[in-house]
């Protein structure tokens, strides 16, 4: 109806309008690669800069201790209480005691520190002495280290995926893992920022009374359903700019370190053959980039739209039935709470299940839930899912959505209306009940 | 024509009914004072008369047709508090429910231009509401009302928070719309308001009509046989067919006095009596104010 149309561009224009929207839409998906970017760069940094610590250290079973990166030993002689009398007096890190020892049995050994060292240190001095140990005890078993090393062999399992028509997929659980979590926590963000908005925006009409002058002219219902959809258009409208200049930025990003991503590939699946000669061809990086871009990217859009509209349709209406029913954001709490429950456990549930054991029951049913299904389908999303369960998954979502929003929209069209009410689960249900 | 006919109307909550078989019988081209305590029904026969809810028995009519959705078109209706989106400018905001109640784009411009010229605020078209003063934005809420030239225009406490010179303004307004021939419903607790500008009224309390009819009529209803003198020279009246209320000194020897006629007679016989034991300055019938009949007739009830 003309009605609904004119609401949803009114509600698509207030968000697209703001500069929040376009701050939003232009830097969420900078922000991510800047952040891991810059830790990346901060790490590198602190490593070249950091300045060796000096560890004073008091050798009864003359050991030979390399200096490592972080720490230069300096060995003390004398007796360990004058030790560690002497290393008070200095700025030194720690005073290292090594007693006489079996080689079998190393007891005794001690550090001694003014802070406490970090775990990291401690570990790094650690396997500094079972390197040693075990040099010392194949020393004495007579074992030649040349031998050792050759008896050491390095397995790399290559995963291909077969389907039932027969095509060969070379699969890398790592890249699969990676885009699962990220498809998972990125529908969990959109859920629950938009289905947010929803609410705050009928608490608005609410308290100021606007809503009884729309109501007048439209339906509750169609308001409802004008707020939902057009709020829905501004998150597709974000999602494709976000798509956009991601693909811009990565190919930028590739190009500019040099890695010529194939783009006759790009969008199609890499047969065997050639997945085997570039593997031969290609270093690691350029494989797993590769292994990225030949994912099923199409596939994984159109499921991330239809498991985000779905259920961004099912939260939208619970949400907006809570907004109608509350004076305040505060008292909306009481409300909201019960409805991330299904969002969070699916949440959790994405690194506790989903992405370990992605074809798993807990996991399999998890997906086809509808107030779960959306972050966990995203989850499995790159592992791929039996045709049956994708097919049962998007017909239960469409079923749920229909089902919350007949729900919500009979909660809503009593709640806007009532203001000052003291509202709990008993009156909910007394909204919903009642007639005309 | 009546403008507005509400037969019989009920509707029912869980714990209470709102409105028992109330009917108002509204005519065209009046101003219409609804009032009542608060929590007596007013609200829901508004909501009701403007679709917002529907009635469990009853039936309205609106210019002798049965109430429907193109009649949205017909209805102006200002809610008590803001109605307005406050992040949403002016002009946008206007433009918003006129369509919304049917206008075409075109039309809605003209008109949003020509009200904002007629109450000199062009410059807000591009103003956020929530930068706006209550009474400013009153005065858009207003437009906002009146911008699609309903015949049937609903106001709720329009006079709350404008300074004088604004409410003499809506209140010019709202009588320059009474003589083009719309209808205009009051709902309101300022009896001031009831008294300067309605001619028709219906009392509403414990979601019960209690009260109905032209202001002169309501008046003629409730009169008291209750007179005011000013006069020279106290008296006593006690006794008789009089009983003295109350006597104050005014100024410089001249007293004022309210005396009751307890039996039904002429108030010629009063000043034919008052004449023999006192000077009389003046004489006048003492007719109830609107407030004292409201406040007569809702003993208990709670107002403002």
């Amino acid at each position: 109806m003309n009605k609904i149309g004119l609401i949803i561009q009114r509600e698509f224009l207030n968000r697209v309008q703001k500069k929040s929207f376009l701050i939003a839409t232009i830097f969420i998906p900078l922000i991510f690669p800047a952040i891991i970017g810059l830790l990346v760069f901060v790490a590198k940094q602190s490593e070249k800069n950091a300045k060796k610590e000096v560890v004073l250290y008091i050798d009864e079973s003359s050991m030979f201790i390399p200096d490592t990166a972080k720490f230069i030993f300096k060995k003390f002689n004398g007796p360990l209480e004058e030790g560690k009398r002497a290393y008070t007096h200095t700025d030194e890190f720690g005073l290292l005691y090594i007693p006489r020892y079996e080689l079998s049995k190393p007891k005794g050994i001690t550090l001694y520190t003014k802070i406490n060292p970090s775990l990291d240190d401690l570990n790094s001095i650690e396997r500094l002495f079972e390197t040693q140990i075990k040099e010392l005890k194949m020393l004495k078993l007579n074992i030649d280290k040349k031998m050792l090393d050759s008896l050491k062999t390095d397995v790399n399992i290559s995963t291909i995926k077969i389907s039932e028509s027969g095509q060969e997929k070379s699969s890398n659980t790592g890249v699969l893992f990676g885009i699962g979590m990220a498809c998972g926590i990125l529908m969990y963000m959109f859920i629950f920022i938009y289905g947010a908005q929803i609410m705050q925006g009928i608490i608005e009409e609410k308290t100021s009374k606007v809503v009884e002058v729309i109501v007048s002219t439209v339906r509750p219902f169609q308001l409802m359903m004008g707020k939902i959809i057009g709020l829905a258009s501004v998150g597709l409208l974000q999602f494709l700019i976000w798509i956009i200049l991601m693909t811009t930025v990565t190919f930028g990003v590739l190009h500019y370190f040099g890695i010529d991503p194939p783009q006759q590939q790009a969008m199609q699946q890499i047969s065997v053959d050639a997945a085997a000669h570039q593997a031969a061809v290609n270093s690691e990086i350029t494989n797993s980039i590769n292994e990225i871009i030949s994912l099923p990217w199409a596939y994984i859009a159109f499921t991330f739209l239809f498991y985000f509209l779905g259920g961004y349709l099912i939260y939208g209406a619970l949400f907006a039935a809570v907004g109608s029913a509350v004076d305040s954001p505060a008292e909306a709490q009481q409300f909201i709470f019960p409805i991330t429950i299904p969002m969070l456990i699916s949440y959790l549930s994405l690194f506790i299940f989903i992405l370990k054991d992605p074809q798993g029951s807990v996991s399999v049913w998890l997906s086809i839930i509808p107030l779960t299904s959306p972050i966990a389908m995203m989850g499995r999303i790159g592992f791929g899912i039996p045709a049956w369960q994708q097919a049962l998954s998007m017909l239960l979502l469409v079923v749920g959505f229909i089902l919350t929003t007949w729900v919500a929209g009979r909660i809503y069209r009593v709640g806007i209306l009532m203001s000052g009410t003291k509202v709990n689960y008993k009156v909910l249900a007394k909204w919903f009940m009642q007639r005309g | 024509m009546d403008a507005l006919e509400v037969k019989d109307v009920t509707k029912r909550y869980a714990h209470h009914v709102a409105l028992d078989k109330v009917s108002i019988t509204i005519p065209e081209k009046t101003i219409f004072g609804l009032l009542g305590p608060n929590g007596a029904g007013k609200t829901t026969l508004i909501r009701i008369i403007n679709q917002i809810i529907n009635p469990d028995e009853g039936e309205i009519l609106v210019f002798g047709e049965k109430l429907d959705s193109p009649h949205i078109g017909v209805i102006g209706y200002l809610p008590e508090e803001r109605g307005l989106y406050k992040k949403l400018k002016v002009g946008d905001q206007l433009l918003y429910f006129a369509r919304l109640r049917g206008m075409s784009r075109k039309d809605a411009l003209t008109k949003i231009k020509f009200w904002l010229e007629r109450f000199e605020i062009k410059d807000w078209w591009g103003k956020k509401v929530e930068e706006l003063s209550k009474g400013m934005a009153q005065k858009v809420q207003f437009i906002n009302t009146v911008l699609h030239e309903p015949r049937l225009i609903i106001l709720d406490e329009p006079f709350s928070g404008f300074d004088p010179v604004n409410a003499q303004l809506i209140t010019n307004e709202i009588l320059d719309l009474k003589k083009k021939g719309c209808t205009v419903i009051f709902s309101t607790h300022r009896m001031e308001t009831v008294e300067d500008l309605c001619d028709h009224i219906a009392l509403i309390d414990k979601s019960k009509k209690i009260l109905e009819g032209s202001k002169k009529q309501v008046k003629e209803q409730y009169r008291t046989n209750t007179f005011i003198v000013d006069h020279r020279g106290t008296f006593s009246l006690n006794g008789g067919p009089y009983e003295l209320l109350d006597q104050v000194e005014v100024e410089g020897g001249l007293l004022k006095s309210t005396v009751k006629m307890n039996r039904t007679g002429s108030p010629n016989d009063l000043i034919r009596d008052l004449i023999q034991i006192t000077e009389v300055n003046s004489f006048q019938e003492k007719i109830p104010t609107m407030s004292e009949i409201f406040i007569r007739l809702v003993k208990g009830g709670s107002h403002e």
